[in-house]
């Protein structure tokens, strides 16, 4: 290759990469700006301000929509990974049967479009007569969620080296400490990757949320939603900064757990 | 004292026979090898000494103890695994500890005893590391300490050195043999590498498609082999296949099919009756024969053949020469000891002589379940084509 050409393809590259990242960061950057904005619209700069943190922290709307998010990615995390792990387990065995069978049935609602199973499930809350709320967002949470943290946990297990397995139970170790000190250990990075994965699909689900929340059960993105279409979006940027820190924060830690757990067990 | 016996074990996988009615016995401190190439069942037999695997017939005897049907955490027993198997989640400290950890030995106690293993292998200042900081030798020492800080009765080892470079593999043999002697405990030592298994072993068996084809001392198994099979799984060796012309008292006259030459065995080699005008096969090591281009005086006509050199190869130590000797091709390994200019001189197409002495040759009995699997025969029975099985 000529060095004019390489000099071109670097300079593509470049700027494909550049084009990337300004597409992927420059709105959430202009985001961030705006909720320290003094200004009621998306206008120049006029200022800064922390007041619409201060209108966030005192609408109890927000609040409890906020304590709602937070109830509901809690507990479909927990149950959505806690299934995951025993589905993966579960399913370790290659020489099960319908093993295919099952995964395929696992693995099928990551690709089935989310307003499908948003309908299907209020369908389903209407046809059997539940009242809408809390328990059927959460019921629809885990039910796309346990997808996800099937995959995940799955996959980490498929290349676990069974040799280990055999060389505890060589050294003394009984089935039960196996699993403790060996298995499950080895297992946690996926455990933790399929837990976050699930807790910030639950945070801002909106489709699937939506029709199944019903009225009077609102999460953040519901929230979000209907206060943009009233037109107030000031308020809106300074929740979306600090989720965005709660998710950077989030990352951080990760690798902190996976260290303190290990050193636990 | 015997330490594991091994009675009619045979082992199926479905339809497949891995192990099949194997009777061993290994005594207490032995360095006991399996020799096989793969397939043959060495890998199962071990899994089964362990307890990864049950025998589908048959007992395995710890000592007195049945422990057939005892899960590997209740037999007395570990192993080194091929790929060594250390625990990635733990430092290297942790990793000896395991076994003292899980008996819930007191913390002091386990810190002196991993420090005394990682001293036997050489380790011991590098107990806070973690497996993925280590090289190959190095997890092999740290897998060597893990099963031994449990002071078991037997150490079983699946191919230890087969992931290690050669180099380091001949020096961890040497290292191997002497934590050997230093525990003083039974190793089982399973190998494909028929090197390792000779130069390790107090004694071997040598196995092919499931079965013992020959158990004995390394010497034993090289100078006497028994089966066509283990005199060239261990080792190079020459076929004679001829007809026995008369049995004298203490020895017999074999006659070479093509009237080449006349052969003596002594009494010492055949281990059976043999009748006159029986065909029988003998074994021949290429070292033991010699090469020259004169016809040696003093054998009388016996023990000897004329050929001509085939092929040629200098191996440096030694040389390696393909006579041809009518139909059959003979392998001869001349050391050079001394390097004589007769030797030296020896040139392709040359006709020369090859002689031994009557206690070289070695009468291989038939073994039914004998299986030559990269010999050819040709029509009259003469090993005609033999691929060596490439060293891993």
């Amino acid at each position: 290759m000529k060095p004019s050409r390489a000099k071109l393809f670097k300079g593509l590259n470049l700027t494909a990469f550049s084009l990337v990242m300004v597409f992927l960061y420059i709105p959430i950057l202009i985001l961030i700006v705006y909720s320290f904005n003094d200004s009621r619209i998306i206008s120049g700069w006029q200022g800064f301000t922390l007041k619409y943190y201060a209108q966030l922290f005192s609408n109890p709307t927000i609040g409890e929509a906020f304590r709602n998010t937070m109830l509901i990615a809690g507990l479909s995390t927990l149950i959505s990974t806690s299934l995951g792990i025993m589905a993966a387990l579960g399913l370790e065995n290659k020489r099960f049967k319908a093993r295919g069978g099952l995964l395929a049935l696992i693995y099928t609602p990551l690709v089935i479009p989310d307003i499908l199973m948003g309908v299907s499930l209020a369908l389903l809350f209407n046809f059997t007569r539940v009242n809408t709320g809390m328990v059927t967002v959460l019921i629809a949470h885990v039910t796309f969620c346990i997808s996800y943290t099937v995959i995940v946990i799955q996959s980490r297990l498929e290349g676990f080296d069974y040799s280990l397995v055999e060389a505890a139970a060589d050294l003394g170790a009984r089935p039960h400490y196996i699993f403790w000190r060996i298995k499950f250990p080895l297992m946690l990075p996926g455990i933790i990757a399929a837990a976050l994965l699930a807790f910030t699909l639950s945070i801002d689900d909106f489709i699937i949320t939506f029709f199944t929340s019903g009225r009077g059960f609102d999460t953040l993105p519901i929230y979000v939603e209907g206060t943009i279409r009233r037109g107030t979006i000031t308020t809106i940027n300074a929740l979306s900064t600090l989720m965005i820190g709660f998710t950077l924060f989030l990352v951080v830690i990760t690798k902190r757990i996976r260290k303190i757990l290990i050193s636990a067990l | 004292m015997e330490d594991i016996i091994l009675q009619n074990i045979s082992k199926d996988f479905g339809a497949f026979r891995a192990v099949n009615e194997v009777n061993l016995t290994i005594k207490s401190g032995e360095l006991f090898s399996f020799l096989g190439p793969s397939g043959c069942g060495k890998t199962t037999l071990l899994r089964m000494i362990a307890g990864f695997e049950t025998p589908s017939e048959g007992s395995i005897y710890l000592g007195n103890q049945d422990i057939s049907d005892l899960p590997p955490y209740k037999r007395e027993v570990n192993t080194i695994f091929q790929n060594y198997s250390l625990f990635p989640h733990m430092n290297l400290f942790d990793n000896v500890a395991f076994g003292l950890k899980i008996k819930k030995r007191p913390k002091a106690e386990i810190k002196d005893r991993v420090q005394e293993m990682l001293k036997l292998v050489k380790m011991e200042d590098q107990a806070a590391k973690h497996p993925d900081q280590i090289s190959g030798g190095q997890k092999q020492r740290i897998a060597i300490a893990r099963a031994l800080i449990n002071n078991p009765r037997v150490l079983l080892l699946d191919e230890p050195l087969a992931a290690l470079d050669l180099k380091l593999r001949q020096h961890m043999l040497i290292e191997l043999m002497d934590i050997h002697d230093a525990v003083g405990i039974t190793f089982i030592y399973v190998t494909h590498d028929q090197g390792e298994a000779m130069s390790i072993s107090d004694r071997l068996a040598v196995m092919n498609q499931g079965r013992v084809v020959q158990e004995g001392p390394p010497d034993d198994i090289y100078e006497r082999p028994s089966s066509i099979f283990s005199a060239y799984f261990i080792g190079e060796t020459n076929l004679i296949t001829g007809d026995v012309h008369k049995v004298y008292d203490d020895y017999l006259e074999l006659h070479c099919p093509d009237g080449t030459g006349k052969i003596l065995v002594l009494d010492s080699s055949f281990h059976k009756p043999v009748a006159e005008q029986s065909r029988i096969t003998l074994s021949l090591r290429p070292e033991k024969i010699a090469i020259s281009r004169h016809k040696p005086r003093h054998q009388d006509d016996i023990n000897m053949l004329k050929g001509q050199i085939e092929d040629i190869l200098y191996l440096g130590s030694h040389t390696q020469y393909i006579v041809r000797v009518g139909k059959l091709k003979f392998r001869v390994f001349s050391q050079h000891k001394r390097v004589y200019f007769d030797d030296k001189a020896l040139d392709w197409e040359d006709d020369v002589w090859l002689f031994w002495h009557d206690t070289d040759t070695w009468l291989i009995e038939d073994n039914p379940f004998e299986v030559l699997a990269d010999a050819e025969l040709d029509d009259s029975g003469n090993l005609k084509r033999y691929v060596k099985r490439s060293k891993i």
